[in-house]
């Protein structure tokens, strides 16, 4: 799974990250998680609002900073439907 | 029932909070008299100001920080463009003013937000006038008019914001800045991000618990020391203290508060209960307004964000006719009304 984080480095897109990393350690998922704070790249994905994450090329989650729990759901998802 | 768990637990916390608040000012009321606080004494004063301030503002603020929080599930950025596009010029206008307080937002989002609504075709004087009322009228501030001033001043400080956003984004829009745009704005090719996911009613408490949370987390230092120093000019600073430099008479203090308050951005919370104090003490309320609405509308970081976007000439615009509204404000307030 490639996953993308994108956001301008404000304390939101930060927690957004760290919350990522934690639902990937407790699921023990593989991915590889990149940082994308270029104003230019984030806008080309379309959304108006950060922190958003970003999985396999799709946003999934625009301008929110959900749980861990709902981040492991998510994660499964996606993950299940590769 | 599992899926309806947030929403009995908000009930039940709507129902605790309501039985807090009837209860508060006559608990205020036997604190203060239990402790023998003496109220002709300047000390006690102050300490009455602050414990019966302090709460009333910081339950307020919670339950409509809530509120605002499950409206703006309602509302996207996306959405709200779609709402923008093709209206008449001064229709589009009044509607992203009037958007602009329940669309979620926040300052480091201004870049994709501006651009999106570029890309979407909306002109360039609707999206300031969406970019002018979404920080200037924003709950915590109206929370803080409402229980430091009372409705009336909260009502008078929402539609003169509106009207400033309003007239400010149709000014800009009259100017034809679109070239002081910066070019890569035009170039950049978004692809389509897709709907927002659709929300249940669960959802949406967690999300507004959420904004509590945040905000109210993010507020309330400032918030307490803020009542606090009001609560000491209101035992301490003479009466009419402020009248020769705040008030009526002085034609300067309306240009100079504005002035003052730009660079004091984010400690509204902070700062709202201090005025409040100072108007107690002879300030004008035009005055006052003016400089909350710069304190709050105007803000230093925001406009360092948006230089990524926008070139001197269209920030000087932008920063140039929201604060000549704010002064015309008021000047309309102290002099009109007064």
């Amino acid at each position: 799974m490639n996953i993308e984080v994108l956001g301008s480095g404000c304390p939101n897109c930060q927690t957004l990250e760290r919350r990522t990393r934690e639902a990937l350690a407790e699921l023990h998922l593989d991915a590889t998680i990149e940082k994308v704070q270029d104003m230019q790249a984030i806008v080309s994905y379309g959304v108006m609002r950060t922190p958003c994450l970003v999985i396999d090329g799709r946003v999934v989650i625009q301008g929110a900073v959900p749980k861990v729990d709902a981040l492991k759901e998510l994660l499964t998802k996606h993950a299940g439907a590769r | 029932m599992a899926r309806f768990r947030s929403l009995t637990v908000a009930g039940g916390a709507l129902l605790l909070w309501a039985v807090v608040y009837a209860f508060l000012q006559s608990g205020v009321d036997a604190l203060i008299a239990g402790l023998h606080i003496p109220l002709s004494e300047r000390w006690g004063t102050a300490v009455a100001f602050f414990v019966y301030e302090a709460p009333k503002v910081l339950l307020l603020l919670t339950l409509v920080v809530f509120l605002v929080g499950i409206v703006r599930t309602y509302f996207s950025p996306a959405r709200t463009r779609r709402m923008l596009g093709n209206r008449s010029p001064f229709i589009g206008n009044v509607l992203a003013s009037m958007l602009g307080i329940v669309t979620p937002f926040c300052s480091c989002s201004a870049v994709p937000l501006f651009i999106g609504f570029v890309e979407g075709g909306i002109p360039l004087g609707v999206t300031f006038s969406f970019l002018i009322a979404a920080p200037m009228i924003n709950e915590v501030a109206v929370v803080l008019l409402l229980g430091l001033f009372g409705w009336q001043t909260a009502l008078l400080y929402v539609v003169t914001g509106l009207f400033i956003a309003i007239i400010a984004g149709a000014a800009i829009g009259r100017m034809s800045m679109e070239r002081h745009v910066e070019p890569w704005v035009y170039e950049v090719r978004a692809t389509d991000a897709g709907e927002e996911a659709s929300l249940s009613p669960d959802d949406r408490v967690d999300a507004a618990a959420q904004s509590v949370r945040e905000i109210v987390g993010r507020v309330w230092p400032y918030l307490l020391a803020g009542i606090a120093i009001g609560s000491l000019i209101h035992g301490y600073v003479p009466e009419q203290f402020m009248a020769g430099l705040m008030g009526r008479t002085a034609w300067w203090a309306v240009p100079a508060a504005v002035l003052l308050g730009v660079p004091l951005y984010s400690n509204a919370a902070g700062i709202i209960p201090i005025v409040q104090a100072l108007l107690s003490k002879g300030a004008a309320l035009g005055t006052t307004l003016a400089f909350m609405m710069s304190v709050i509308g105007l803000s230093l970081p925001e406009v360092i964000i948006l230089r990524k976007v926008l070139r001197p000439p269209l920030i000087a615009a932008f920063v140039g006719v929201v604060a000549v509204g704010i002064v015309i404000v008021g000047y309309f307030f102290n002099f009109v009304l007064g």
